[in-house]
């Protein structure tokens, strides 16, 4: 089964534990600058949105990339930059319509999400589940079911 | 690690900037934060200084777990002597900040001196360099912040800022970070502005290393989940905020109302927790948004509300009409309960209003009750008020007022000394519900005995956060002491003082404590720091950094006779609720509390203490 990163932002209070759990994995230090995952907070209007890749199957940053430094890891499909051969050009960050796909000054190379091989440590770290690691074919399937017990009126008809 | 090992020295007098190398030696002895800056300014100044002179120096410092994945570990303090005080303060606040100055590099900043103009630090990473602050000087907090990213094209950027409070020596005027976190008490803004320091912008992303990452992750992930298995970290907090306590603290009798003329208020439930999830009649939409958290917070008690748009104190002012920072518990009491104020808006636009200008919600909330008092008295009239009608309740009283001591203005400028200097200036300094000038905390001491103690003996004048019995008397944590009884009181506040003392000296967030103990903590620390962090010796450690903080006091001119609380509290009887007939029994728990502490009949450490603590 593919699987997909599920980002709920409503449950999310704003704590970057994702960031620092990505960083760790990627970087092997507590950096939130460095992490592929970022938390959003729209202050004004009360919401943190946590946001990074959702790895596009047609994936314009490895479409864009003059070296095929960004290659598909065929267990998860998660799009996945090799430092060997990227040569920092930026192409992929223009080239990505979200702005997943970020320049690291202290290496010279581009970072993205890449699923971390199949676990997230950004999902195990979340406290409240805003992000969890899921089928990717059934992502919509809490927010269905909470539609389907509305859709479901005929209780109501009885009472 | 988990320190940097490496601090900022910002002389503003001169307009240098110099990195200097962390003493190993007092990070094994104090820890880091509160401890450690504490330790580095009682050695680099003399206690006697006046606070606002360019004498004194202000300390904004990090804990070693700050910035590192441990839950809550995003804590930064500022440490300086007091102006409302006159004694050691030190202010805790969460946001971002913090964990951004670790992330920079950098465990401390110290500023000294004074600059000849205003002045904003901005540190970025290696980089840290003193700049004008001409363009901001007079700018609120919002706008500051605004400003500051703007000029420097940073929407990453973290600022710590002062107000037009700060810069015009409102003497509890405090720091505010990331919009809405606030190093609140004792005049920290106050001694920032002395110094023509606006703001201190940082953005760092050099990472934060720990000693033994694999026993560290380990460690961390296991303390988490203890707090996810509490009820008041996983519920309680999340839910209601500290505002949960609202409607306990009015039942148990302990809910200060109208300048501690009462210890009950009929008006607590309209402001209580409870109320800012109820949906309002007016739009359908309940005060609070949504909950929030500070960094690396699993628990997440931020509270972030939006103000009915109709609601008189915004009709008309469109530039209200967002979410932000809402009422915790001491803001709600003080701005309500103390100024028997039940209009639950109006509390959140004056919440607003501090966060905005700097000032610190209680001082603020608690000085405008003892004006209220002296104005009811016939002390203080209109004529000095500029037509405000001081009465107890008046919410717009309050609002207008929060306003003018926010913008150092008009009567806000009276208020803006502080509860201890107003009733003196208006001829009743019996009125001051003050410990050493700083003012009180949600917490009557006739119906929970051991505050009364903690707040005598606080070492930044009353404050609830040194010494939170609270947890015992009412919560049950870690275990259930009766709240109407003195016996057995000295040593609770000892051991919630020195444990306090240790907690905030970590990096990490005191509310932790509601399910943590220090040996929740010492293996977090153990495993992030060099040297050996038990739980008995970060006990030692606080009992030294609160032996520390009391001989600077000592020193800068305190005595056993400011270790007292107000005529009202030691005489005048709680006239309701489950404390009805009884004050403040602190004449029988003082000379108690400073045997335990191995301190003489006049509260000076002995010679033997001193030598017991490394301090002699």
């Amino acid at each position: 089964m593919q699987k997909a990163l599920l980002i709920t932002p409503q449950l999310c209070t704003g704590c970057r534990q994702c960031e620092m759990a990505c960083s760790y994995e990627k970087e092997g230090v507590f950096n939130p600058a460095r992490s592929r995952i970022r938390v959003f907070d729209f202050h004004a209007e009360a919401r943190f949105v946590p946001y990074t890749c959702t790895q596009c199957d047609q994936a314009w940053c490895k479409s864009a990339c003059p070296v095929d430094a960004i290659q598909i890891d065929f267990a998860t499909g998660a799009k996945v930059v090799y430092e060997n051969r990227c040569v920092g050009c930026k192409v992929c960050t223009i080239a990505c319509p979200f702005g997943t796909v970020n320049y690291n000054a202290d290496t010279g190379k581009v970072v993205k999400c890449d699923l971390c091989g199949g676990d997230p440590a950004c999902a195990k770290a979340c406290p409240t589940r805003a992000i969890t690691y899921v089928d990717a074919e059934q992502t919509g399937y809490d927010k269905m079911r909470v539609w389907a017990m509305k859709t479901d009126t005929a209780h109501q008809a009885q009472a | 690690m988990s320190w940097t090992g490496k601090f900022l020295r910002v002389n503003l007098t001169e307009g240098t900037v110099k990195s200097e190398a962390l003493n190993r030696e007092w990070a094994r002895l104090y820890l880091g934060q509160r401890g450690l800056a504490s330790k580095y300014l009682a050695e680099e100044i003399d206690p006697r200084v006046d606070p606002l002179s360019p004498d004194n120096k202000i300390i904004f410092t990090t804990g070693p777990l700050t910035g590192t994945n441990a839950s809550t570990a995003g804590r930064y303090s500022v440490v300086t002597k007091g102006p409302l005080t006159g004694c050691i303060a030190c202010s805790n606040s969460g946001g971002m900040f913090g964990a951004e100055l670790k992330n920079a590099g950098w465990d401390m900043i110290i500023f000294e001196g004074r600059a000849a103009k205003p002045v904003y630090f901005h540190v970025e990473n290696d980089r840290a360099e003193l700049r004008d602050a001409q363009p901001f000087w007079g700018k609120t907090v919002w706008e500051t912040d605004a400003g500051l990213k703007a000029h420097h094209q940073d929407p990453m950027l973290r600022v710590a800022t002062i107000g037009a409070s700060g810069e015009n020596g409102v003497l509890f005027a405090c720091i505010v970070n990331d919009l809405h976190r606030a190093a609140g008490r004792s005049g920290v803004g106050a001694v920032m502005g002395s110094k023509n320091l606006k703001a201190v912008a940082v953005r760092g992303s050099k990472g934060v290393r720990v000693k033994d990452p694999v026993r560290f992750l380990k460690s961390v992930a296991e303390q988490k989940q203890v707090l996810a298995d509490n009820a008041v970290t996983s519920q309680g907090l999340p839910t209601y905020g500290t505002q949960v306590l609202m409607n306990v603290i009015n039942e148990v009798g302990a809910l200060p109302t109208r300048n501690f003329q009462d210890v009950q208020f009929d008006g607590a439930r309209r402001i209580s927790a409870e109320a800012m999830r109820e949906p309002r009649r007016s739009d359908g939409k309940a005060n609070l948004v949504t909950n929030a958290a500070c960094f690396g917070c699993t628990i997440a008690c931020g509270r972030i509300s939006q103000i009915d748009p109709g609601h008189y104190t915004i009709v008309n002012r469109p530039e209200y009409r967002h979410a932000s920072g809402g009422l915790e518990y001491e803001a709600a009491w003080a701005l309500g309960a103390a100024t028997g104020v039940d209009d639950l808006e109006a509390l959140t636009f004056a919440n607003f209003l501090c966060n905005e200008h700097a000032i610190d919600p209680i001082s603020f909330g608690a000085t405008v009750a003892a004006a209220m008092e002296l104005y009811e008295l016939g002390a203080i009239t209109s004529k000095e008020t500029g037509g405000i009608i001081l009465t107890f309740g008046s919410a717009e009283a309050l609002t207008a007022l929060a306003e003018l001591t926010g913008k150092a203005q008009g009567f806000g400028r009276d208020i803006g000394l502080g509860s201890k200097r107003l009733c003196a200036k208006y001829g009743h300094p019996d009125l001051s519900m003050t410990v050493k000038g700083q003012e009180f905390p949600a917490y009557d001491p006739r119906g929970i005995q051991g505050m009364g103690l903690s707040y005598a003996t606080s070492n930044r004048g009353a404050c609830h956060l040194r010494g939170y019995t609270v947890a015992s008397e009412i919560m049950g944590t870690p275990v259930k002491t009766d709240p109407l009884v003195t016996d057995g009181k000295a040593a609770l506040v000892k051991a919630f003082q020195d444990a306090t003392a240790a907690f905030d000296s970590a990096g990490i967030c005191i509310f932790t404590s509601f399910a943590w103990t220090l040996e929740n903590v010492a293996p977090q620390l153990d495993a992030a720091c060099e040297g050996e962090w038990t739980a008995d010796y970060l006990l030692e450690v606080g009992e030294r950094i609160w032996n520390l903080e009391r001989q600077f006091n000592l020193a800068a001119g305190m005595t056993a006779k400011d270790d007292t609380l107000p005529k009202r509290l030691l005489k005048e009887a709680a006239k309701t609720g489950p404390a009805k007939g009884l004050a403040s029994g602190l004449a029988t728990m003082l000379p108690e509390y400073y045997a335990q502490r191995g301190w003489s009949a006049a509260g000076v450490p002995t010679a033997e203490t001193l030598k017991r603590l490394a301090l002699a």
